[in-house]
Order: C-alpha cells, then sequence, then structure tokens
C-alpha cells in the first residue's frame, strides 16, 4: 500500500504550480518533500490531502480514489499536521486532541469514551499525557506541535501529512519531534510525507526525498541516493557540498564559513 | 479530584446556573407589569392553562392578562433570545472572530429594509413577511457575492455580509427619506427600535416554527462547531465536509434570527455579549457554551424585556436597553473577565 499520484497538474488562475508530478509516499517510511519556496511543496500536500482538487492526474491512497471521495472518508486514511495552529478559542489539550475522532464520528456525534481513550493512547505516544488538561495556548510552541501529532495519531489514519512541522521550533524540538515521527512510522507502520526546509534534517531522518523543482519531481528515491551535492546543489541553486563522517553520518554544508 | 473531572462538572454547573436564572426571570416576567400579579396567582393561573381548565369565558382579569398578554410575550422574548445568542455562538465560532454577531452576514440590515417596504407599500403581505423575506434574501446575496469571488476563506463571507448590509442601509435610508414624516417614518423608526409589544399567540407560532428547528440543529451539531472554528483547512483535514456543513448552518442561523427580528425588530448586542458571558461560564467547548448561551440568552431577553416595560410608565424600546445595558456590560467583562473569553 502507498500514496501513488500520477501526473498531476494544478494551477492558481492561470498560473501553473504543479506541472505533472508523479510520486509515490510507502507506508512505514518517512518521506521528505524537498524544494525552495514556492517549488509547490505546501501545494502538492494539499492536493495529497484532497483539499486542493488537480486540474488533472489522479491521486490515490491505497485503494482510495481521493478526488472521488467524500471527506470523511479521506480523513479517516490520512491525517494532516499544519506548520502550525493558529487558535482561536483557547481549548484544552485533550480537547483538541479528540476533535481528531471527527471522521470516525457522524454529524450529531460525539466523542465518546472510546473515543476519549484513542485521544490519551495519542498523547501517551507523544509523551505529553501530563498536559491534557492544560490550555493549548498556554502550553510551549514544541509542546503545541506534539498535540498536533497526537491530535492526528488520533484519526488512526495509515499516512500522515506533515507542512513543515518543525519550522517554528528550536534545534531541540525539532529533533525531537521527527525522532517521535520516525518512532510512530517504525512502530505503527504510518507512512509520512513531511515537507521540509532544512536538507540536514532530512538528511537525518529521511527514509525517502522527493525533490521538488518548479513544480515538478526533479529527484526522488531512497534518501541515500538522491542527497547528492550534485542533486542538492540544483535543487537550492547554490553550491552544496555533503560530507561523510567516519561514523557514517554526513553533513550538508555550503561555500560559507 | 482531578481536573479531567472538572470539566463536565463545570458543563453541569454551568448549565444550571444559567438555567436557574432563566427560571426566576421567567417567575419574574409573570408578574411584573402594569397590572401586577402575585406569585401564588401567576402559579394557579399557570396550572389552570396547562391542565386545560383555561376558559375565556370565565378566566379572570388576571388570567387572561396572563394568557394573551404576558405568556406569549415571555415565550416570544426567549425564544429571540434564543436564537440571538444560539446565531451569535454560531458565528463567532464559524469566522473565528469575537466581534461577530448575528447581523454579520447582513440579515438586520435586510429584515430593516424589508420591514420598512412593508410598512410604505400596499402591496399586501405582512410587516413581519416582508422583514423575514428580506432578511432571508440579505443573506442569500451574500452568500452569493461570497461565492462569486471563488474566495477560500470566511473572511470573504463576511466582507460579502458588509457590502450587503452598507448597501440595504442605504435602501432604508432612501425609503425613510421619502416616507411620510407624519405617519410613516415613525413607525419605521419604532420598528427599527425593537419591542416585543407586538407578542401574540400568532407571533408565537411563527417564532416556533422558524426558531425551534434551527436552534435544535445548531444543538445537535456544537461538537462539530469546535472543528469548523479550527479553520477551513484542519476541519476539512479532519474530515468535515465545510462546504456542505457551513451553508447549512448559517441557513439554520438565518432563519432564526429573520424570524425572530421580523416580529421583534432590530435588537442589537445580545447575538455578540450573550455567546461571551456563556463562554466564561461553560469553556471554549461549542458543546458545551452552545447549550449555555441560548438558554441564558432567553433569560437576559426576557429581563431586558422586563425592564423595558416596568422601568417608566410608557415601554422603552428593548432594543435601546439591550444596548445601553449590554455594551457597559460587555465591558465590565472584558476588564474584569477569565481567560475563557478571548484572547
Amino acid at each position: 500500500m502507498a500514496i501513488t499520484a500520477e501526473s498531476v497538474r494544478f494551477g492558481y488562475r492561470g498560473t501553473e504550480v504543479i506541472r505533472g508530478a508523479s510520486f509515490a509516499v510507502p507506508e512505514g517510511a518517512i518521506t521528505c518533500l524537498l524544494g525552495r519556496n514556492g517549488s509547490g511543496k505546501t501545494t502538492l500536500i494539499r492536493l495529497v490531502n484532497g483539499i486542493l482538487r488537480p486540474q488533472s492526474g489522479s491521486i490515490r491512497i491505497g485503494d482510495l480514489d481521493v478526488l472521488q471521495s467524500p471527506r470523511p472518508a479521506v480523513a479517516r486514511q490520512v491525517a494532516f499536521v499544519p506548520q502550525e495552529h493558529q487558535g482561536v478559542f483557547p481549548y484544552g489539550v485533550e480537547e483538541l486532541v479528540v476533535m481528531g475522532r471527527n471522521p470516525h464520528l457522524g454529524l450529531i456525534a460525539r466523542p465518546g469514551a472510546a473515543d476519549r481513550e484513542a485521544a490519551r493512547a495519542a498523547m501517551e505516544t507523544v509523551g505529553i499525557a501530563h498536559l491534557a488538561e492544560r490550555d493549548y495556548m498556554e502550553i510551549s510552541g514544541g509542546e503545541r506541535q506534539l498535540v498536533l501529532i497526537a491530535r492526528a495519531l488520533t484519526q488512526e489514519t495509515p499516512y500522515l501529512l506533515m507542512d513543515e512541522p518543525t519550522s517554528h521550533l528550536d534545534f531541540t524540538n525539532q529533533h525531537a519531534i521527527m525522532s517521535i515521527v520516525r518512532r510512530i512510522t517504525r512502530e505503527r507502520g504510518v507512512g509520512v510525507l513531511v515537507a521540509m526546509h532544512d536538507p540536514n534534517l532530512a538528511l537525518a531522518f529521511a527514509d525517502r526525498v522527493i525533490m521538488l523543482r518548479e513544480g515538478r519531481v526533479f529527484r526522488a528515491g531512497p534518501a541515500a541516493e538522491v542527497m547528492t551535492p550534485e542533486n542538492l546543489q540544483t535543487l537550492y541553486e547554490m553550491p552544496i557540498d555533503v560530507v561523510g563522517l567516519p561514523d557514517g553520518r554526513r553533513l550538508i554544508l555550503t561555500e560559507e564559513r | 479530584m482531578t481536573r479531567s473531572d472538572a470539566r463536565p462538572a463545570r458543563r453541569w454547573r454551568a448549565l444550571l446556573l444559567s438555567g436557574l436564572f432563566t427560571a426566576l426571570v421567567v417567575l419574574l416576567s409573570f408578574g411584573m407589569g402594569r397590572y401586577p400579579i402575585a406569585p401564588g396567582e401567576v402559579m394557579r393561573i399557570l396550572w389552570q392553562i396547562v391542565s386545560g381548565q383555561f376558559d375565556v369565558a370565565t378566566a379572570s382579569e388576571a388570567a387572561r392578562v396572563l394568557y394573551y398578554i404576558r405568556l406569549p410575550r415571555i415565550i416570544l422574548a426567549a425564544l429571540t433570545g434564543v436564537a440571538l445568542a444560539g446565531a451569535g455562538t454560531l458565528f463567532q465560532g464559524m469566522f473565528r472572530n469575537p466581534l461577530v454577531s448575528p447581523d454579520v452576514l447582513g440579515v438586520s440590515s435586510g429584515a430593516a429594509l424589508g420591514a420598512a417596504i412593508g410598512i410604505l407599500m400596499p402591496m399586501g403581505g405582512t410587516i413581519q413577511l416582508w422583514a423575514f423575506a428580506s432578511g432571508v434574501a440579505a443573506v442569500a446575496l451574500t452568500y452569493g457575492i461570497a461565492r462569486a469571488t471563488r474566495g477560500q476563506s470566511v473572511v470573504m463571507l463576511v466582507l460579502a455580509g458588509m457590502v450587503v448590509s452598507a448597501f440595504f442601509s442605504a435602501a432604508l435610508s432612501f425609503l425613510k427619506y421619502v416616507a411620510d414624516p407624519y405617519e410613516q417614518l415613525p413607525t419605521i423608526v419604532f420598528w427599527l427600535m425593537g419591542g416585543f409589544h407586538r407578542a401574540s399567540w400568532q407571533a408565537v407560532g411563527s417564532l416556533l416554527l422558524t426558531v425551534i428547528p434551527g436552534a435544535v440543529l445548531l444543538l445537535l451539531t456544537s461538537w462539530k462547531l469546535n472543528i469548523l472554528s479550527l479553520g477551513d483547512e484542519e476541519a476539512l483535514s479532519l474530515g468535515v465536509n465545510v462546504r456542505v456543513l457551513r451553508p447549512l448552518l448559517i441557513a439554520a442561523a438565518t432563519l432564526m434570527v429573520a424570524g425572530a427580528v421580523s416580529v421583534t425588530g432590530t435588537i442589537s448586542w445580545v447575538g455578540l455579549v450573550v455567546p461571551h458571558i456563556a463562554r466564561m461560564l461553560a469553556g471554549a467547548d461549542h458543546d458545551r457554551s452552545m447549550p449555555v448561551a441560548m438558554l441564558f440568552g432567553a433569560g437576559f431577553m426576557l429581563l431586558m424585556d422586563d425592564l423595558a416595560r416596568s422601568l417608566t410608565t410608557a415601554e422603552i424600546p428593548v432594543g435601546i436597553l439591550t444596548s445601553a445595558i449590554g455594551a457597559p456590560f460587555f465591558g465590565y467583562l472584558l476588564i474584569t473577565g477569565r481567560r475563557e473569553a478571548w484572547r
């Protein structure tokens, strides 16, 4: 099973943003979506999420045709973690997390004991059970991102979409969040598609990489094969080195010293 | 007690509090007025009515005042409070904006213009009917304009509502300008100030038809409103069909408010202030604040009407009171209020 996109095209009012993109996102792995600002990363994630409709091409999640399916059916297959949640109402953390049960509930249903149990389990998984009764607006940026991940886990979907989930976070939290995401892919077999700006973070955590350039998939494949200096230089349009350390780790460096 | 037990407890406390408040105001309203009726007498007459012993021919004067004047007026005021507070809670949540009132999509300006047309033009149809139809038409126009912009965000709806409200207000001003200043103009002005003196069992009947179904729908879907309040992208991601649910709820709220203001005239502030009070009592979760808002709104509206008909010998238009009392009260809440309101 996988998310598969074929020859997807999409544009806003005449400007084509995605110009025929085909790619696959497998289960049980982190697939990083890399590209410069305006390369179409966010648009691509919204297309896979079914929030935008492509002008042509197809998007399938397993057997489900995203374009032909009602919202709850899509939301039972794929959950979305936004860059940040601009809250207006001071919901409690657990109140916010249990909203992830929505695609499993009918129009007039409320979350029951089993749904709250699912929410608590998700909070345990990402280590925020102690925040359950706190106000979402009172907790730190890193904790907020964990709440959004817990909400996505509560949806119990085989796939997770993340749009730059770490770009507002400090160095420690960036790694903490991605470590938790990696654990989820390993333990639960969830397939993650994550748009990301920091290629070093991608190098550390990506199993697979999709490089997006001017609305086209420029390179895609296992991270080790795709993350070469040549590909990165073309992607980011600047001189880039990839340095291998003796212990096997790799580091992406620019010209500046 | 752990804090996880605190939230449901708080829900019942808020409901109980607003329920007690409203029940108290209802009892008070029966007895108050130019023709005072003692509480014991009120109970006796109410029992007569409920048990079917009420008979116009043999009823006492007090019983007739209660049945023909006070009871329909109380029901009317309460239903209006339910409609305004419910729609206010819905729109504040849906539009993610604390400044939003039920008027945001133009229903009040629409109803006002319709009432003026009904007063000026001898075309048939009651003022109430004109006001209702025009209120609904204004919101439909707002929705149509927002759709035509292809704008994805709710901001387009709010902007379109401003456009429609401004246009309908201009049209209303024109009608006031051409109206006969001795007969028609005062009628229009008094209609706009709002009041429950037009209460009758017929008005109650029409209001039950528009308010109750909408209120039930809003109560049933109040948990979904939490998800709508996260914004379109997150709501869609969480599996809410925003493009179906939002117009459905807007339609329900519009019928409620148009039904109410077409009988009562413009009543401002209730739909803005009461949702805030409800959130302070019950918390942010709309599943808890929606029923509290409706219950409290009924009591609040009724209390305003009691003041309107008892402060002076002549009745004060209730629309004046809701603003005169609602605005400073809201200011007080903003200063002393807890974090549950808004940030």
